[in-house]
C-alpha cells in the first residue's frame, strides 16, 4: 500500500492543468477527491508519475441555479452538494443519492467530479447524470466543450475525455416532479450491488415523461430509456412497472463478484427498480 | 464478604474497586492519539522492511533475482531463504509442532507467502525495491478444498514426504496432518443405532479473519556493543516471544526483551509468531541498525493467521420426547499451507470437544482431521478460546436441527436437555469438568425479558400474512445459549511449545501507599491497566487509582503466557488476588506490631487491620506501607512487595443466553435485526461497564463473522476478500442496539470467582445471528444454511426454497 514515486503539482488556474497535461501526456492525471485515484496509486494499480491536484482552483467549486438550469463545478464535494439548500431545493435527488455514497468522511472530500469523469462503474453519480440527462462540460488545449452523461461512458474507466482534458462542471435541467434513488449495498461504503436512479412527471394522473439509470449493473452506468418509456402514459400501475423492469433487464449486463451471482443481481435491479419508481411516482 | 456499615461502604467505594464502573484509564491517552503503537516507534538510523510476496498459490520457485533492487540507492539488503540457511533459520517451528517457512524455500504454498524480504532506508525505497525483486514461478497444481486435498495425488509438503508420523500421531495422506479423537466412538455409535430420533447435518463455519485494527509488525534493535536484542512487537504472549526467540536464534534468553507496547487489538492474530518478526530480528543482527517491519492490511488479511475454516459433520440423537442421548462429530479442518494453529500443544484441535455445549449429554465421540490446503496457515482463536466458537455453534446448529427433526421448540429442547444447577462441577462425556452453572434460571430470564412466546406468535402471524402475500419479510427468531471454556490452563494438560500456561503478578507497594503491580499478560484493549487495578484494590485496600498496572515488558514484568483465549481474568487475575493476599498477610504482622497486638487480634476492614473489638484502633494499608519501608520490625523484612505464580486447578466455564429478533427481505436478502439480547454470566464482575464494552465488541465481531465477513478463494488460490471492500468490518451504521444483561455464578475454584468475559459475546454471538436467519425460514422447510449470511446467500436460500415464484 506504498504508491510508486511521483512529481506532485498544485495549479491554481486551469491554464496550469492544461500545461502540464500537455507536457506529461498519459504520464499524468488529475486529483480531485481522491478516493478512486489513491488507492489505486497505493495498490499500484495506477502509475502516475505526474500528479495534478485541482484543490487549488476555485472556480470549480462554484454551485450556480439560475432558473430551471442547474450547474455544478467538478470540485464541489459530495458533502457540498448535501448541504446546499439550493440544490436540495432544485433537485432533491442529488441529495438523495448522496447521502447514499460512502460515509460523512468520504464525502467531505470525494468530489461530483471526481465521481462522474473516472469512469468507475461502481460510481453512483455517472448513472445519476444520465437519469438527469446531464451535459458534462471539458476543457482542453482546443478549449472547451461539452458531451452529454448518456454518451460519455465507453466501458470501465474509458470516457469520452481525452487524456489532456479536464472535467470542470456537470449542468442539467431541474425537472419538477417525482424521483428516487434507491441502491442496495452490503455496507456502508460499499459500492451498489444494484442501484436505480428515476425521474417522473405527472400530468393528468399518468406518466408524462420518465427517465431511468441503473448503477454498477453493467461495466458503465445504463441509461435505459426503453424502462422510461414503458411508463410513459401509463398510470404507473404494477403492468407498467413490470415493463419497465422487464425493459431495463433488457439493458444491464451485471457480472459475478462477491456481490453475488448474475442472477441475484439481476433479481435485486428489479426489486430496486421498482421500489425506485413506486416511490418517484408517490411524490411525482 | 460480610455486609459492610455506610461509612465502610463509603471507603470501598473510594477504593474503586470489584464491581465499579471505573472510566478506563488507558482512554485519556487512546483517545487523544497519544497512544504509543509499534509503529510509532522512530530510532535513530532505522531500517525498512517490506516482502517480496508470491503471487500464486502453489508454484515452484526456480529463481530469485535481487540485482536490481540492490541497485536501487537506499537498499541495504534482499534476504532470501539462500541467506537465513545457514542460520537455521528458513523454517522456523509453528506453534502446533508443525514447520513453516520463514521465506520461501523451494516452493510458495499460498498467495501472499514470504518469498524475499528487502531492507531499505525508508518504507518507500522498500516498497520501490520489492517491485524490483525477480522471482520465477512454475505454476503448480492448486488445491484449496480440504476434501480433495485427501484425495490428491498431489503433494502440498515435500518437506514432509514420507513422514506417516506426524505431531500428533499417524498422517493417513501425504496432505493429512492429524487426527485427533476424543470421547467412545463404539458407544456413541451404539447410542445412535438404537435412537428413536436422529438428526444429521454438515455445518461448515467457513474461514475468516480476526483483523484487528492495527496489522502485525516489530521493531528489532540488535545492540552489537551489550549483546543485547531488543524485539518491540504486536504480541500477545511477549515472554513465549523471548523464550522462542532465545531457542531459535541462541541469543541467551537475558540478552533478548521483549516488548508489546499498546495494542490495537489481538483477537488472536498476534499470538503466532510470523516469518516477518524473525526477518526482522534477522535484519537487525545482519546490519547492527533497528530495523521496522509493519504489515500492511492487505498482507494482514492475507498471510497473518485466520480464524476457522472447520467442515464440522454431526448427528445428534434423542428420545422422541427430546432428551439428548448422543453426540457425534466429524470435523475436516482446513490448516493451510503449514500447521501454524495457536493452540496448547495436546490439543491440535483446541477445545472442540467442549463441542456437547450446554447440555447433559451422556455419549459422544469427536473425531478432527487436519488437512494441508494451498491457503494461508493460521487457525488462531478469533475472539474466543481455542476452537470454542467453532464448538459452540456446531451444537447451537445441531440442537436447532434437533428440534426441527422433533417438531419441537427449539428453547424447549434446550431447556430440558441442559445440565442442572446441582450437577455441577460436571463431567462432560468429552472430558472437560464444568465449575458451575445455573442455566435454567439464565434461560428464564432471557425468554421472559425478549417476551419469547410473544416472539412466536408474532412470527407465527408473520408466516401467514407472507403465505396471503401481505408481505414480502419473514422474522426469525435466533436462539443460542453457550458455555465457553476459558482461562488455559491447568499446566498439567496445558502447555505451548512445552511452557506450562500459568500466568503471574508482582507487586510492588511504595512507601506512601500507592502501588505497581506487573503481569505475565499483555492487553490489546481489554482494558486491564483499569480492572486488574480494581482486583488489587478490594483486596489490599488502597485506591484503584493509587496503583499503576504493567506489562508487556520482559525485561521487567514476571514471566507468563500473555493474553488470549480469556484467560487473563481467570489466570493473571487470580495470580493478582493472590499477590495482594501476600501483600496483606504482610501487613498484617506490621500491624500487629505497630498497634502491639497479636497478629490473630486484627481483622481486615476495608483499607485498614482493626484490633478486634477495638474499632478505634486500627492501622491503616497506606500506615502500614509506610512503616514497611521506613521502621525496624523484628523478624520482619523491610519492604512491602508480593509475587504470585498461579497454576488454575481448572478452566473456568463462563455462559450465556442470547436472543435475536430479525427481519428478512426475501427479495433482497437484505436483513435487519430489529433486537439483540445479550445475557452473560462470567462470574463475579470486576468492571460491568468493562463488561458490557467487551460484551458490545464481541457481539459486533459475531455480527461481522455471521453476515459477511469472510476470507474466500478462488479455485486459483486467489484471496477475493483482501481489501475493505470485500472484507466485511462492520462499523456503527450496521450494527444495532444491543441490549445486555447478566447473571452471577461464580467460579468456585477461581480467587475471585471471575471467569473472564471478552469473548463470550463472540461464541454466543455467532449462533445466535445465524440461527435467526435460519430460523426466519423454518416454516418453509428449511434445515440449515451456511454462513456467512450476506444478501446473496440469504436471497439464494429463499430462492431454492420457491419463495420467488
Amino acid at each position: 500500500m506504498i504508491p510508486a514515486p511521483f512529481d506532485y503539482y498544485r495549479p491554481s488556474d486551469l491554464d496550469g492543468v492544461i500545461a502540464l497535461l500537455q507536457e506529461h501526456g498519459d504520464e499524468a492525471r488529475v486529483l480531485a477527491g481522491g478516493h478512486s485515484l489513491i488507492p489505486m496509486m497505493k495498490l499500484r494499480m495506477a502509475d502516475v508519475p505526474h500528479l495534478i491536484d485541482l484543490q487549488g482552483i476555485d472556480s470549480l467549486r462554484a454551485i450556480n441555479v439560475t432558473g430551471t438550469r442547474v450547474t455544478i463545478g467538478a470540485m464541489v464535494t459530495q458533502h457540498d452538494l448535501i448541504d446546499s439548500a439550493e440544490l436540495s431545493s432544485a433537485a432533491p435527488i442529488l441529495r438523495e443519492t448522496a447521502l447514499q455514497i460512502a460515509d460523512p468522511q468520504v464525502r467531505y472530500m470525494g468530489t461530483v467530479g471526481g465521481n462522474v469523469a473516472n469512469g468507475d462503474p461502481g460510481n453512483d453519480m455517472p448513472g445519476l447524470m444520465q437519469c438527469l440527462d446531464a451535459q458534462l462540460h471539458l476543457i482542453g488545449p482546443d478549449g472547451e466543450r461539452s458531451i452529454a452523461a448518456r454518451d460519455y461512458y465507453e466501458a470501465a474507466y474509458m470516457t469520452a475525455r481525452e487524456d489532456d482534458e479536464v472535467l470542470t462542471a456537470i449542468s442539467f435541467d431541474a425537472q419538477p416532479g417525482g424521483y428516487a434513488y434507491e441502491k442496495q449495498k452490503r455496507k456502508i461504503g460499499d459500492y451498489a450491488t444494484a442501484a436505480a436512479a428515476v425521474t417522473i412527471q405527472k400530468s393528468g394522473g399518468s406518466v408524462a415523461a420518465a427517465s431511468i439509470a441503473m448503477t454498477n449493473l453493467s461495466d458503465t452506468p445504463v441509461w435505459s430509456e426503453a424502462a422510461g418509456a414503458a411508463l410513459v402514459g401509463t398510470a404507473c400501475d404494477a403492468g407498467a412497472i413490470k415493463a419497465a423492469v422487464a425493459a431495463m433487464l433488457g439493458d444491464i449486463d451485471p457480472t459475478e463478484d462477491n456481490r453475488g451471482p448474475v442472477a441475484f443481481k439481476r433479481h435485486v435491479a428489479g426489486v430496486i427498480l421498482t421500489r425506485a419508481i413506486t416511490r418517484a411516482w408517490d411524490r411525482a | 464478604m460480610k455486609d459492610l456499615n455506610e461509612e465502610q461502604q463509603e471507603r470501598a467505594a473510594g477504593l474503586k474497586g470489584l464491581g465499579c464502573s471505573r472510566k478506563r484509564v488507558e482512554d485519556a491517552r487512546f483517545t487523544q492519539g497519544k497512544g504509543n503503537y509499534v509503529d510509532d516507534i522512530k530510532m535513530p538510523g532505522m531500517l525498512h522492511g517490506d516482502f517480496v510476496r508470491s503471487p500464486y498459490a502453489h508454484a515452484r520457485v526456480k529463481s530469485i533475482n535481487t540485482d536490481a533492487a540492490m541497485a536501487l540507492d537506499g537498499v541495504v539488503a534482499v534476504l532470501t531463504a539462500k541467506d537465513l540457511e545457514p542460520l537455521s533459520l528458513h523454517w522456523m517451528p509453528t506453534l502446533a509442532g508443525d514447520k513453516q517457512m520463514v521465506l520461501a524455500d523451494g516452493k510458495v504454498l499460498f498467495q501472499g507467502q514470504e518469498v524475499a524480504f528487502v531492507v531499505a532506508r525508508d518504507r518507500f525505497i522498500a516498497a520501490d525495491a520489492v517491485e524490483l525483486v525477480e522471482v520465477e514461478y512454475e505454476e503448480l497444481p492448486v488445491i484449496v478444498n480440504p476434501f480433495e486435498a485427501l484425495q490428491s495425488d498431489v503433494v502440498l509438503r515435500e518437506d514432509l514426504a514420507g513422514q506417516t508420523e506426524g505431531a500428533h500421531g499417524p498422517r493417513k495422506h501425504h496432505n493429512h496432518i492429524f487426527t485427533w479423537e476424543v470421547g467412545e466412538k463404539d458407544a456413541t455409535e451404539q447410542v445412535l443405532g438404537d435412537a428413536e430420533v436422529v438428526a444429521e447435518e454438515t455445518v461448515y463455519y467457513h474461514r475468516t479473519h480476526p483483523c484487528p485494527l492495527e496489522t502485525c509488525g516489530a521493531v528489532a534493535s540488535m545492540d552489537k556493543v551489550n549483546g543485547k536484542l531488543t524485539v518491540w512487537g504486536t504480541f500477545q504472549a511477549p515472554h513465549v516471544v523471548r523464550t522462542v526467540a532465545s531457542l531459535l536464534s541462541g541469543i541467551e534468553e537475558h540478552n533478548i526483551r521483549v516488548v508489546s507496547p499498546d495494542i490495537g487489538g489481538g483477537f488472536g492474530n498476534k499470538v503466532g509468531v510470523y516469518p516477518g518478526y524473525v526477518c526482522a530480528i534477522v535484519a537487525s543482527i545482519v546490519t547492527g541498525v533497528p530495523v521496522k517491519w509493519i504489515e500492511d492490511r492487505m498482507e494482514n488479511l492475507m498471510s497473518t493467521a485466520f480464524a476457522r475454516d472447520y467442515w464440522m459433520t454431526g448427528k445428534i440423537s434423542a428420545t422422541k420426547e427430546g432428551k439428548i442421548t448422543g453426540l457425534h462429530c466429524h470435523v475436516t479442518a482446513d490448516h493451510g499451507a503449514f500447521d501454524a494453529c495457536a493452540d496448547p500443544t495436546k490439543f491440535p484441535a483446541g477445545f472442540m470437544n467442549i463441542c456437547t455445549g450446554s447440555y447433559d449429554i451422556p455419549t459422544a465421540y469427536l473425531a478432527v482431521d487436519g488437512v494441508y490446503t494451498n491457503k494461508a496457515p493460521g487457525g488462531v482463536s478469533y475472539r474466543c478460546s481455542f476452537r470454542v466458537t467453532e464448538a459452540a455453534y456446531f451444537i447451537e446448529r445441531m440442537i436447532e436441527v434437533l428440534a426441527i427433526e422433533l417438531n419441537m421448540d427449539a428453547a424447549e429442547l434446550r431447556r430440558i436437555n441442559f445440565i442442572k444447577k446441582e450437577q455441577f462441577p460436571y463431567q462432560s462425556a468429552l472430558g472437560w469438568e464444568y465449575d458451575s452453572g445455573d442455566y435454567h434460571t439464565a434461560w428464564d430470564k432471557a425468554l421472559k425479558a425478549v417476551d419469547y412466546e410473544g416472539l412466536r406468535k408474532e412470527q407465527a402471524d408473520r408466516v401467514e400474512a407472507f403465505k396471503r402475500g401481505e408481505t414480502r419479510k419473514l422474522m426469525g427468531v435466533g436462539l443460542s445459549f453457550f458455555t465457553e471454556i476459558v482461562g488455559a490452563g491447568p499446566v498439567k494438560n496445558c502447555d505451548i511449545l512445552g511452557m506450562g500456561m500459568f500466568d503471574s503478578c508482582e507487586i510492588r507497594i511504595h512507601p506512601t501507599g500507592s502501588a505497581i503491580a506487573r503481569l505475565g499478560t499483555i492487553s490489546q484493549g481489554q482494558g486491564h491497566a483499569t480492572t486488574f487495578a480494581q482486583i488489587l484494590a478490594s483486596e489490599i485496600g488502597i485506591s484503584a487509582d493509587s496503583i499503576t498496572i504493567e506489562e508487556g515488558d520482559t525485561d521487567t514484568a514476571p514471566y507468563g503466557l500473555g493474553t488470549y483465549g480469556s484467560r487473563s481474568t481467570p489466570v493473571a487475575g487470580a495470580a493478582t488476588a493472590l499477590a495482594g493476599r501476600k501483600i496483606r498477610a504482610k501487613a498484617q504482622m506490621i500491624a500487629a506490631y505497630l498497634l502491639e497486638v497479636h497478629d490473630n487480634d486484627l481483622e481486615w476492614d476495608v483499607d485498614r487491620f482493626v484490633v478486634k473489638g477495638a474499632p478505634e484502633r486500627f492501622k491503616t494499608m497506606k500506615e502500614i506501607a509506610y512503616a514497611a519501608y521506613n521502621q525496624a520490625i523484628p523478624g520482619v523484612e523491610p519492604g512491602l512487595e508480593a509475587v504470585s505464580y498461579y497454576d488454575p486447578p481448572n478452566m473456568t466455564y463462563p455462559f450465556g443466553a442470547y436472543v435475536c429478533v430479525m427481519d428478512i427481505d426475501v427479495d433482497t436478502g437484505v436483513q435487519e435485526i430489529r433486537k439483540f439480547y445479550a445475557l452473560d454470566d462470567c462470574g463475579t464482575r470486576i468492571n460491568p461497564m468493562i463488561i458490557e464494552g467487551q460484551v458490545h465488541g464481541g457481539l459486533t465481531e459475531a455480527l461481522a463473522v455471521a453476515l459477511g465477513q469472510e476470507i474466500a478463494y478462488d479455485d486459483m488460490g486467489n484471496v477475493k476478500t483482501g481489501t475493505f471492500m470485500d472484507f466485511f468490518l462492520p462499523t456503527a451504521w450496521e450494527v444495532p442496539n444491543y441490549i445486555t444483561d447478566h447473571t452471577v455464578t461464580p467460579s468456585p475454584h477461581h480467587p475471585i470467582g471471575a471467569k473472564g468475559v471478552g469473548e463470550s459475546p463472540h461464541v454466543g454471538g455467532v449462533p445466535c445471528f445465524s440461527n435467526a436467519v435460519n430460523d426466519a425460514f423454518r416454516a418453509f422447510g428449511l434445515r440449515h444454511t451456511h454462513m456467512p449470511h450476506d444478501h446473496w446467500r440469504i436471497w439464494q436460500t429463499a430462492n431454492r426454497l420457491g419463495l420467488h415464484d
